[in-house]
């Protein structure tokens, strides 16, 4: 049982090599996480990716095939979900539509024979602002309201685990901008842990602590939102969290702090933390909102000297949003690389057909493994789970 | 003004209800014969006569009606919760099967209940095999050596008739229970036994109230099981009232009896369905 240094805190959650099978699709596999007691952590990934099924698992819902479940270094990989220190907030919320806000709230507590239902129900109901609704039916409630049930339901009992199954999905978005702040709010104040399983990586970024980005059954990548964003490891992450281009390009000349790397036309510097060893074929990518535009020719300071640049580039496309302006600019290869543009020049936007320069600096150039599909997690997070 | 649309309704309500019944309560406070014909006279004593001398048969259909009732609903649950939570792909086939009994004559199924039960048949060898017979006899239900001519056979029979109508509500509302409430039962720390009681029971509810109506009803007014199953001494009203009105031919005393139990039912099941609450959950 030797598991990571973290999970011999009381209340982590640890899975090791937790695998499921439904016949010969492989839902989960080989999957290890650790995630410390108190964190608000986020399963990021499209519908099908295996996360919902991880959750299920860690509430009891499903077996696993293989592997195993702790909490605070106890097993709990084959008890029943009724003898687990876990609650789940559900997608569909579930709410026992023949019981009240308050005997909703109160049902966990009651089959523990806990001693204080009243004042526990009431502190929650207070916590989530239901104290005036305590006596409808669910099916009086708006669905901002039977979230907040949801939750309220699950959080009551305290547990030592929080499961969140995409709980803001049926939402509209102003509402579930409003509950992303409310949930953090909460989770401060419980203290419990929380995870959340969603296919939104923008309520994954503005909530959790740590996010694990999964694909296909697998663990892509974990670490802090801004670490993700800013480092992705793989093709897959660098698209389905926010936008990414992607340019093939060849390392030509390693050096310690950073290295060149051909493109079709023209060389960028990548630094050397962020590109792979051992290959030379590479995807080069840069977000969006981190490159400049200048109109050609580009006169004397426009582009200050050491950020990277494609030069000869044409705009074929220009949106603006307000804030920002999103361009689509062609690069002399022909590829169409995107580019978000804060409106703070007075010079006005770029039109389509203008010869324009890119920049950006070299740290915010990273590289990949070209041996990936430099498609993958695209168009992926609109999709319905 | 949409209000005609209900005109077919209402019109089929008053040529096959609302006529029938102003007819039926005439009858019982008319005197005369069929021979000399009837005049309405406003004759109440009809009606304490025929309570006085058939009261015995009135408790008894209520009493067997209960009992078919309650048994219906004990095979009827774990049947329809097996079919709508447990039955996966057989679903359709065994839905069919609880209504195949249908596509046969009520009065065939019942006389089928004959064979079943007779003294050569293999219910009453186990039954003899088993020395129930001397237990159903010593508790009244069986008299003396066989099955057939009992209340035990009656209520039997009455049971059998009105299963499917026990089964199909009950089915009905199980089959719309969302399964993953009781996966939230059982997040929430309810064992099986426990969430069965917390939520699938009371979310069946409309399903058991609609069943036992349905059973309860039709089978208190019953006389094809009493009299094709039973003996003398388990009449039920119905036979009463239909020897009545086609072999005695005495149409007030059996307007009143007929309208007796209608008022008796309708009673009991405005009081059943208050007490149970479900007003609002149908």
């Amino acid at each position: 049982m030797a598991g990571p240094a973290a999970g011999n805190d009381p209340g982590d959650l640890v899975l090791s090599s937790l695998t499921k099978r439904f016949g010969p699709f492989t839902a989960v596999d080989n999957v290890d996480l650790s995630i410390p007691q108190g964190s608000f952590f986020a399963l990021l990934g499209p519908s099908g990716c295996g996360k919902t099924t991880t959750l299920r698992m860690v509430a009891g819902l499903e077996q696993p095939t293989v592997g195993e479940i702790r909490i605070g270094g106890h097993d709990i990989t084959y008890d029943k979900p009724y003898r687990r220190p876990v609650n789940t907030v559900f997608q569909s919320y579930a709410l026992f539509p023949h019981l009240t806000v308050w005997e909703n709230v109160a049902f966990g507590l009651k089959r523990r024979r806990s001693e204080q239902v009243d004042s526990q129900v009431a502190d929650v109901l207070e916590l989530t602002e239901l104290q005036a609704l305590a006596a409808r039916k669910p099916a009086q409630l708006s669905g901002g309201q039977q979230q907040r049930v949801a939750l309220a339901r699950a959080i009551v009992n305290q547990p030592a685990v929080l499961l969140l199954d995409e709980p803001l999905g049926a939402l509209d978005l102003k509402l579930r901008r409003q509950m992303q702040v409310e949930l953090k709010r909460i989770q401060t104040e419980v203290g419990l842990t929380f995870v959340h399983v969603t296919h939104d990586q923008e309520e994954a970024m503005t909530m959790a602590d740590t996010i694990a980005v999964m694909n296909a059954g697998r663990i892509e990548q974990l670490g802090a939102p801004a670490e993700l964003y800013e480092n992705p490891a793989t093709t897959f992450t660098a698209n389905f969290l926010g936008q990414s281009n992607l340019i093939r390009a060849t390392v030509r000349d390693r050096q310690a702090e950073s290295a060149t790397v051909a493109l079709p036309s023209g060389t960028l510097r990548v630094p050397a933390s962020r590109l792979p060893g051992g290959v030379d074929d590479v995807w080069v990518g840069v977000r969006p909102e981190k490159i400049s535009v200048a109109g050609e020719p580009v006169h004397g300071e426009a582009i200050p000297a050491g950020l990277n640049r494609i030069p000869g580039a044409v705009v074929t496309d220009a949106s603006f949003m307000g804030v920002s302006t999103q361009y689509l600019v062609r690069t002399p290869w022909g590829q169409e690389l995107m580019v978000f543009e804060q409106n703070r020049s007075s010079a006005g936007i770029h039109r389509p057909g203008d010869q324009v320069s890119l920049s950006f600096a070299a740290e915010h150039t990273f590289a990949l493994d070209a041996g990936q599909d430099a498609e993958a997690g695209i168009d992926l997070d609109e999709a319905p789970s | 003004m949409p209000y005609f649309l209900l005109l077919p309704g209402l019109l089929w309500l008053g040529v096959f209800f609302v006529v029938p019944m102003v007819f039926l309560l005439s009858q019982s406070l008319q005197t005369g014969t069929l021979e000399t014909g009837y005049q309405l006279t406003f004759h109440f004593a009809t009606y304490s006569d025929a309570m006085a001398q058939f009261f015995r048969q009135f408790l008894r259909s209520f009493e067997y009606a209960f009992l078919a009732t309650v048994l219906a609903l004990l095979i009827g649950y774990p049947l329809a919760y097996a079919i709508a939570l447990k039955s996966g792909r057989w679903k359709p086939v065994l839905l069919v099967m609880v209504v195949a009994p249908f596509f046969t004559s009520f009065l065939l199924r019942t006389l089928a209940w004959q064979t079943i039960l007779n003294s050569d048949g293999l219910v009453m060898k186990f039954f003899r095999g088993t020395h129930l017979i001397q237990l159903t006899t010593a508790l009244g239900w069986t008299n003396g050596s066989q099955l057939l001519s009992s209340p035990l056979a009656v209520v039997t029979g009455l049971t059998y008739n009105f299963l499917p109508f026990m089964v199909l509500p009950l089915f009905a509302s199980l089959d719309r229970l969302d399964p993953r409430l009781l996966e939230a039962a059982g997040d929430l720390y309810a064992s099986p036994l426990s969430a069965f009681r917390r939520v699938t029971l009371p979310m069946s509810m409309p399903g058991v109230v609609a069943g036992t109506l349905l059973t309860f009803i039709p089978a208190a007014g019953d006389y094809i099981n009493s009299r094709l199953l039973g003996n003398p001494n388990t009449a039920m009203i119905g036979q009463t009232i239909e020897g009545y009105f086609l072999r005695i031919n005495d149409y007030p005393t059996a307007a009143a009896l007929s309208f007796v139990l209608m008022f008796t039912i309708l009673v009991l099941v405005s009081v059943y369905v208050r007490k149970s609450g479900t007003e609002e959950l149908v």
